[in-house]
């Protein structure tokens, strides 16, 4: 199972608790794991990523493994140890704001 | 025994109050949706438990909320927002055009006859719809479309649609307000739209008959006479009692004519209210002293009321939708702050309380008037 962390808001949002366990076909990338999370969670749609043109919103970014992937294309693989469960991929609201 | 409920969007959260008819004893419910921006609720004219929100971040983008029990639950339902066709450009800030981008949800405006259908006002500007609850929306886009919209530009606040009249005489016809482009009017249910500017001044516009332009702050109406028509412009209170083809100022004797809302009495057609401001680079009450002023000439001869509001040191913006009535008699009138103070007057404003002191900067006020 892929582990995903999601910030405190689109938790509660979600009405999910800690970490969300998503069981996800195929190849483990970044399309594919919000793919599954929207597909779960329909409320999530258009607060992570653009309804339209599925871009990443400016204010979060995407990590795994303590390395920043938010700029690696959405279908390149991620890490082993994310495919695999060892560790989650975090999705992370910027430091902004007051 | 009546009751109202008092919708308070906040930059951090929503707030529910609630009280009887005498509107002394104050229930406060919320935050709702902690920590998000809520740049409006409204509830449906025919079901009062049927309430729509707009929830906002930078964060996580645009959402909307409903309720079907008066606010004590909440779900999410659709916030995609796509704007119909090859969005185009509008002006930017420097002169530059700039594409079509959807922002966020200003405005919400359920109808008066189903409590599926609702309007949402936009920034970048445009005007959806939706007829099922808020899972789906759809642009009117005749508006957008009409002609003029490349020559659209922003105000300070973005280039939002933040005023959403339905004439409940005529289900064709519908008012909308943009800053900075001005008045729209359509008389087919949103397929056609045309500008309704005649009659504005604005300084920064030479052009007298610029059809386009000017930055029109709120616009109000009162029911039994939906073709006379109120405007809180950048500068200027306006009135037209031709359903917008022509306006004429009515700022009289007002101490100040900038500000951000208008409203009218529940009961008399001709009492109107406004917050003025000091200017549109102070944006707070002159002298430090908050007063509401209320004509009851429909504009022109205005009297201040002070009655319970602070007199001294005061220096918030009342915004332009935070402002409401409620219904009962003698009329309630509602303001919030951006200090997050919710004021009442359950006297046609004679005499002011305020319900809560503490909230965060008020965005909107609405008001339910309850069976």
């Amino acid at each position: 199972m892929i582990r995903v962390v999601l910030p405190a808001h689109l938790r509660a949002l979600a009405r999910a608790g800690g970490e969300v366990e998503l069981q996800v076909d195929g190849p483990v990338t970044q399309r594919s794991i919000l793919d599954a999370l929207e597909a779960r969670y329909p409320m999530l749609r258009g607060t992570i990523r653009d309804h339209v043109t599925q871009q990443r919103r400016p204010f979060l970014r995407f990590f795994a493994c303590e390395e920043d992937l938010s700029h690696e294309p959405p279908d390149a693989p991620l890490p082993d140890a994310v495919a695999s469960g060892a560790e989650p991929f975090f999705i992370i609201g910027a430091i902004a704001g007051g | 025994m009546n009751g109202v409920r008092v919708l308070v969007g906040t930059r951090k959260g929503a707030f529910v109050l609630t009280s009887d008819g005498k509107r002394e004893q104050w229930a406060v419910s919320g935050p709702h949706f902690g920590g998000w921006e809520i740049y409006h609720l409204k509830g449906s004219p025919v079901d009062p438990n049927r309430l729509y929100a707009s929830q906002s971040s930078g964060w996580f983008g645009q959402l909307i909320q409903r309720s079907n029990d008066g606010g004590k639950t909440w779900e999410p339902v659709g916030n995609k927002f796509v704007y119909d066709g090859v969005p185009g450009a509008h002006q930017w800030y420097d002169g530059t055009t700039h594409p079509w981008e959807f922002k966020r949800v200003w405005h919400l405006e359920p109808s008066p006859a189903d409590p599926d259908t609702v309007y949402a006002g936009v920034e970048d500007a445009a005007l959806f719809r939706s007829t099922d609850g808020g899972q789906t929306w759809q642009e009117l886009s005749g508006l957008r479309g009409h002609g003029s919209g490349p020559k659209w530009q922003p105000g300070a606040g973005g280039m939002c649609l933040h005023t959403i009249l339905l004439d409940p005489s005529d289900s064709g016809r519908i008012f909308i307000a943009i800053s900075a482009a001005g008045a729209f009017r359509t008389d087919d249910a949103g397929q056609t739209w045309r500008p309704i500017n005649r009659g504005l001044k604005s300084e920064y516009i030479p052009d007298p008959n610029a059809e386009v332009g000017h930055c029109v702050h709120r616009i109000a109406m009162h029911r039994s006479r939906p073709g006379v028509l109120f405007m809180q412009k950048h500068w200027d209170v306006m009135r037209s009692d031709d359903a917008g083809e022509s306006w004429h100022e009515v700022s009289g004797n007002l101490p100040t004519d900038f500000g951000f809302p208008i409203d009218v009495h529940a009961h008399e057609p001709d009492t109107i209210y406004v917050v003025p401001i000091k200017s549109d680079s102070e944006h707070y009450p002159p002298e430090g002293s908050l007063r509401v002023y209320r004509s009851r000439t429909g504009g022109h001869e205005w009297e201040a009321l002070t009655k319970g509001l602070p007199q001294r040191d005061c220096y918030v913006n009342v915004l332009r939708d935070a402002m409401a009535v409620d219904s009962l008699d003698p009329c309630g009138v509602y303001f919030g702050t951006t200090g997050g103070q919710v004021y009442v007057s359950a006297d046609a404003g004679d005499r002011w309380t305020p319900i809560v002191r503490d909230l965060p900067a008020v965005l909107s006020v609405e008001v339910q008037t309850l069976p």
